[in-house]
């Protein structure tokens, strides 16, 4: 690889500070994470330790390889008075998006067929419900939406600031270091490594990576933030930046653990009962708040403009929407929690929030629909857009269900049961999905310059998936309502009606319906690689320069 | 308009919109959070509630590795359906010493909060094996290993001593008769037993797999399941008392 005029320049080139820091770094954690793997007390931390050496000594080679290889120079910040934009990172991120996104969904499959046919959970330790359902959560959630959102917010925060993203090694870090991160999680619930935390199951030390790898990327991004060209901090940037931080807050109070040994797996959260419940459900309602809401906001707010070629319908509104959402959305935990022995004032609180939190969620649904003001014909032509644009309808359905299952009343009836699943299957499937499918669509044209593979794979994408999703929540709907009211029915004698194993049966039809809907789902998602992945390797190239930066909204 | 004009100081500085972010997302947590670790009202005071003796809390962990929370709950609502399905409802008292807690959130099975001494112990290692060879319709995965492995005794010291760092009241005995009173609970006749109870007020003493040898996660499982909701005994509680 070495031609001759690199070999002239590697005479006067040096590392960078970066470079020698992070290599060496890396090299110490994996002298300790060698010893970790020795003397690990649990075969979980010691397999997690060798995966942490072989990994960290893969980067330092990696870095060696990268450090001998380049030019005496970095790249330049700027290339004939045009932002160089940092495009490598975003480009693995969105490869991961897609890769989880497959796996996640696939799992998910499994474990709803695992519900229907009892059978499939083989009885190896491995392969139960208890152990793939975290998985699946993780892998859909953190793994696929982690990964779209730092792809784009790497990506929107450069284009919007008009210059190059802040951090030369560091932007690799953060996408290779989250999706280190999500391995361990990821094979530490097969292990049944997990504090069982709802979507905050990882063990210790993964929180502590996590916790390295999250304080880089908020740095990246705010210090793209601060060298900006634009006077303005895009819109779209305010959410980004207010999922970072707020996940960052989360996901400190949430994980407090100290462990029994630093060399095991196992550890004791901080908190206990009462005071564990209401953390976990603040940081587990807020993880939909700002992570699949705030930040997928930010998606809408950059994608959906920049797709219709119209600006954002309301500044104002943007403004309004935008603070109002990310001061009540902190109170609606408790409405996870109501009738249970979490005190009644904080259940009150919990409810009054929610309630008033749908006014906030409707602004930035109808800020997203409006921006299509004068371009609704695209949505017969462009199914990508039309994608993003019924993410955002059913970002508004998600968001008017909530609320109203956070009314006490039609909690009493809807908790513990599958309504819950169906709710958040409308918001995942409809908004986090498809708002992220519209994302990838656009992202992965523009970072490989390259036209869309084929717009009719899209359509097929779009009207599949949908379908899947409609089989699925309304499966959810008929089997939840039945369920809850099953349990609370009563004999003209004043007996309960059934026993709770018959309304376990009267769950299978619509059990087998969501398996479908899943099913349908995840066809549509693998359409989606195929589209992208031909979109890359035989895709042909874009015409034009597809992305200049929108102005800030004023 | 000026207001309008005003949003412009966090449009134009990261640092100003960050702590913005912050101080508006600070509130609701802080109101809803710290009153609940110092108004008395939170945690009822209750007679009969103990940490979890070594058996029983190993068969916690067993109970959170396997994600058994995902599908069953171990909170009882004060609705009528709920008390004469499930009994009393839940005290916050009763997951007191829960690190972390186990209410869950979906019942795809029932309720567990007070399953303890529904079952008897054969039904559990039956229902535990192979639930549906015992309830033909149920859905639960089998778990065939924990009657093969056996828990480790070597670290449940470290175990207690841990919880004790969170809060939970262990005594330095507990502490340090811990990986007897693992064994002792299994073992009515074994010489331990005694001075297990007196340790462990009112725990049981049983072979739960009915198997001779060493305790196995079959034995701890069953043991934490058996003391589910049993702790209070609410024929002697007074919910009066407790209102504030």
């Amino acid at each position: 690889m070495t031609s001759p005029s690199s070999v002239s320049k590697s005479i006067s080139k040096s590392m960078t500070m970066g470079e020698a820091g992070l290599a060496s770094g890396l090299a110490v954690f994996a002298f300790v994470s060698f010893l970790g793997a020795a003397m690990g007390h649990d075969a979980a931390f010691s397999f997690h330790a060798s995966l942490a050496c072989a990994a960290s000594l893969i980067s330092v080679i990696m870095i060696g390889n990268r450090y001998l290889d380049r030019p005496a120079e970095l790249p330049p910040a700027e290339i004939g008075g045009r932002p160089n934009y940092n495009l490598g990172p975003i480009k693995f991120a969105s490869a991961m998006a897609m890769f989880w996104g497959i796996a996640g969904f696939s799992v998910g499959l499994i474990i709803a067929m695992q519900l229907a046919w009892p059978a499939l959970n083989f009885d190896l330790p491995w392969t139960t419900f208890g152990r793939l359902r975290p998985l699946h959560t993780s892998a859909v959630v953190f793994a696929f939406g982690g990964n779209v959102l730092i792809a784009s917010s790497l990506y929107v925060v450069q284009k919007t600031c008009r210059t190059r993203l802040a951090g030369d090694l560091a932007p690799w870090f953060v996408v290779v270091g989250y999706n280190f991160f999500i391995l361990i999680a990821g094979t530490g619930y097969l292990l049944g490594v997990t504090q069982s935390k709802e979507y905050a199951e990882p063990e210790w030390y993964a929180d502590l990576w996590l916790t390295i790898v999250w304080v880089t990327y908020l740095l990246v991004f705010l210090m793209t933030l601060v060298k900006r060209k634009e006077p303005h901090i895009f819109v779209a940037n305010w959410f980004y930046l207010a999922f970072i931080i707020t996940i960052a807050v989360l996901h400190l109070g949430n994980n407090p653990a100290l462990p029994v040994s630093f060399l095991g797996s196992k550890s004791y959260i901080a908190w206990g009962g009462v005071q564990d419940a209401m953390f976990q459900w603040w940081y587990g309602h807020n993880a939909v708040g700002f992570f699949l809401t705030a930040g997928f906001l930010a998606i809408m707010y950059y994608f959906i403009p920049k797709r219709a070629e119209r600006p954002v319908y309301s500044y104002r509104l943007s403004i309004i929407h935008f603070w109002a959402l990310i001061f009540l959305y902190i109170w609606a935990g408790p409405h996870h929690l109501h009738y249970t022995a979490l005190p009644d004032w904080a259940q009150t609180l919990g409810m009054t929030f929610s309630i008033m939190l749908w006014m906030p969620s409707w602004g930035g649904m109808i800020n997203g629909l409006m921006t299509l003001s004068g371009a609704w014909d695209k949505l017969r032509t462009d199914p990508v857009l039309r994608m993003m644009v019924v993410s955002v309808a059913f970002y508004g359905m998600a968001t008017f269900e909530g609320p109203m299952m956070s009314i006490k009343v039609v909690n009493s009836l809807s908790h513990y049961t599958d309504w819950t699943i169906g709710h958040v299957h409308s918001g995942a499937l409809g908004w986090v999905g498809f708002v992220s499918f519209g994302a990838l669509y656009c992202l992965v044209p523009w970072l490989w310059n390259r036209q869309l593979y084929s717009l009719k794979l899209v359509n097929w994408h779009f009207w599949i998936s949908t379908i899947g999703i409609v089989l699925y929540i309304s499966a959810m709907w008929v089997s939840g309502i039945l369920q809850g009211l099953m349990w609370r029915a009563y004999t003209s004698l004043g007996f309960l009606e059934y026993s709770f194993i018959e309304s376990v049966e009267a769950m299978h039809p619509f059990y087998i319906i969501r398996a479908a809907g899943g099913a349908l789902f995840l066809v549509g998602a693998l359409i989606m690689a195929f589209n992208l992945w031909m979109t890359v390797n035989a895709g042909r190239a874009s015409e034009t320069e597809g992305a200049g930066a929108l102005q800030p909204a004023e | 308009m000026s207001l309008w004009n005003r949003h412009k100081i966090f449009e134009k500085n990261s640092i100003i919109l960050i702590v913005g972010i912050l101080v508006v997302i600070a509130i609701g947590g802080l109101v809803e959070i710290t009153p609940l670790f110092y108004l008395k009202s939170t945690i009822e005071a209750v007679d009969g509630v103990r940490p979890y003796t070594p058996l029983e809390l190993a068969g916690r962990n067993i109970y959170v590795r396997e994600g058994c929370y995902l599908c069953h709950s171990q909170m009882i609502r004060p609705l009528r359906d709920e008390v004469e399905r499930y009994g009393h409802y839940s005290l916050a008292a009763e997951s007191m010493y829960d690190h972390p807690f186990q209410w869950g959130s979906k019942r795809t099975g029932p309720d567990l909060a007070r399953v303890g001494g529904k079952y008897s112990d054969d039904w559990h290692v039956t229902h535990l094996i192979n639930p549906r060879s015992i309830v033909p319709q149920s859905v639960m995965p089998g778990y065939p290993a924990l009657a093969k492995t056996e828990i480790d005794p070597s670290d449940v010291a470290a175990h207690l001593r841990t919880n004790r760092a969170v809060g939970v009241p262990y005594t330095d005995e507990q502490i340090a008769n811990a990986a007897a009173d693992l064994k002792a609970q299994t073992d009515p006749d074994g010489p331990g037993s005694d001075a297990f109870q007196k340790r462990y007020p009112k725990a049981v003493v049983r072979n739960f797999d009915g198997k001779a040898g060493n305790p196995t996660e079959l034995d701890a499982l069953i043991a934490y399941l058996q003391m589910l909701g049993t702790l209070v005994d609410f024929k002697l509680y007074n919910e009066k008392a407790n209102l504030r």
